[in-house]
């Protein structure tokens, strides 16, 4: 899922597209700028936030978490506009926001929320969208071994976990949480999945990083 | 077959719907907001209901091989609470929405001066967003009904080419046609119009701007009444043209004035394991 830089956008995007997102930088850079950054009432929403909720049906919906995470760079969200953004945002938008928590850095008091809120859903595109460098940061232990179990379960690619490895070497809590569930589903008759063996040989203290 | 449903809510029903929808047939759907059965006491409760039809659901519907798209506004019935009157002052930040094609449902339901006003306010936020939008007619009092809701549209600043009548029925499909609006049609099990009725309708009146959808929800109905009716066409003569035009182009045709249509949606992976499959471009 890695983001596009401006001139890969720029090859990538066909004119309209192309004029249409320099446009949207340029408002946002003009929000950065300029305060007041945050709206004053339900109808003033500043045009770089309108832009941001329509790139795609503009960029393109393969461009759109892209076109997305430069918009929120641009206007140096803060932590009030993203989780706004989040909280008013589609389950796109809601992506584009948890991809740009690394790059934008909020305190993890503001930010962890909004990460903690995409791994209660089942919807993957959240789940795989949360478990970046952000979350590999700042997560607690218990919420992070809890990402990685609920990887497992959605079917999200534990490689989507940013840091696995760093993080769950030497971890005996997660190894027993991945034996268990191993055990769980052996008992039910299922197979288990390819990826827990492979987490499950991170966790050993020996391993290297 | 390819079969787009313009009028279903999902929201209500279950995955096995979802899968014989895709067995039948139904690629792409269109969940209007509505009344959930229970009356909503806040605006809030909107809020998350409009962010479920932006997120939870287009994600349930990819997992079956079906685009999903949503229509938003404040329905008439609950236009008349004040409790929730303040919907208003939230669509336009919805109305902006990638996957909104819409501004619906609209219209009339009990006939008072709080639906003139929130019909009136809402076909604007329609022409001032690019949209069109889907008007429910009546189920009371009917063919009033629909010369009210055809007066509301033609005082607004929305052409009749970008509003959809829907629930129309014998008695009002002449009107609707003569108002340039495009037509729509519920076909329920048992009351309101049937897959039979409806071919009449078809027979008389020809396929010219007409839609056809199940408006499944909550109630007694059949998320398959699309194919149904297509069914029902073939059997009476009509050609696979015929039905490609009703249960396929005319609601591409007229959503698509919104701009936002999009029906590339992949088709299903197989389930793995009962757990849902990574998708979204990762
Ligand atoms: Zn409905």
């Amino acid at each position: 899922m890695a983001t596009l830089t401006r001139e890969d956008l720029d090859t990538r995007l066909d004119g309209a597209a192309r004029a249409w997102f320099h446009e949207a930088l340029a408002e946002a850079a003009r929000a950065a700028a300029h305060a007041p950054r945050h709206p004053a009432g339900p109808r003033t929403v500043p045009a770089w936030e309108t832009r941001f909720a329509s790139a795609g049906r503009h960029c393109g919906r393969e461009h759109a978490d892209s076109v997305r995470t430069h918009l929120l760079h641009e206007a140096r969200a803060d932590a009030a506009t993203l989780t706004r953004l989040y909280r008013q945002g589609t389950a796109a938008e809601r992506r584009a926001v948890l991809l740009a928590l690394h790059h934008l850095a909020p305190d993890p008091a503001d930010g962890l929320p909004l990460v903690e809120d995409a791994l209660r859903t089942n919807d993957t595109r959240l789940v795989a969208a949360a478990v970046g460098p952000y979350a590999a940061r700042h997560l607690p232990p218990h919420p992070w071994r809890h990402a990685v179990l609920k990887c497992l379960f959605t079917g999200v690619p534990v490689d989507a976990a940013d840091g696995i490895e760093r993080r769950a070497q030497g971890d005996t809590e997660l190894a027993r949480m991945l034996t268990d569930y191993a055990a769980e589903r052996t008992a039910a008759g299922r197979p288990v999945p390819a990826d827990l063996h492979r987490v499950l040989a991170l966790t050993s203290p020996t391993e290297e990083s | 077959m390819r079969i787009f449903d313009p009028h279903i809510h999902m929201t209500s029903r279950t995955t096995d719907d979802y899968q014989a929808m895709y067995d039948a047939g139904v690629r792409a759907v269109v969940e209007p907001s509505f009344w959930l059965g229970q009356p909503r006491t806040s605006p809030a409760s909107f809020f998350d209901y409009f962010d479920s039809l932006l997120g939870w659901e287009p994600f349930r519907a990819a997992q079956y091989g079906i685009a999903h798209h949503c229509t938003i506004a404040l329905n008439p019935k609950e236009a008349n609470d004040p409790r929730c009157r303040p919907v208003l002052d939230a669509l336009p930040r919805y109305l902006e929405k990638d996957n909104v094609v819409a501004v619906g449902e609209i219209g009339y339901d009990s006939m008072t001066p709080e639906e003139d006003t929130a019909l009136a306010a809402q076909l604007q936020l329609a022409a001032d967003h690019g949209l069109p939008a889907l008007v429910h007619t009546p189920h009371r009092d009917k063919l009033a009904g629909l010369h009210r809701t055809v007066h509301a549209v033609h005082a607004s600043a929305l052409a009749p080419e970008r509003v959809l009548l829907d629930h129309l029925n014998e008695t009002t499909v002449r009107a609707a046609a003569d108002s340039g609006c495009w037509l729509g049609f519920s076909i329920y099990p048992d009351t309101k119009m049937d897959e039979d009725r409806m071919v009449a309708i078809l027979e008389d009146h020809g396929t010219e701007r007409v839609l056809v959808n199940s408006a499944a929800d909550w109630g007694r109905s059949d998320p398959l009444k699309t194919r149904k009716t297509a069914d029902a066409m073939l059997a009476a003569g009509f050609t696979h043209d015929d039905v490609d035009r009703v249960l396929w182009r005319n609601p591409v045709a007229f959503y698509g004035q919104s701009g936002r249509l999009r029906l590339d949606v992949p088709p299903p992976e197989a389930l793995h394991e009962g757990n849902s499959i990574l998708r979204g471009g990762e």
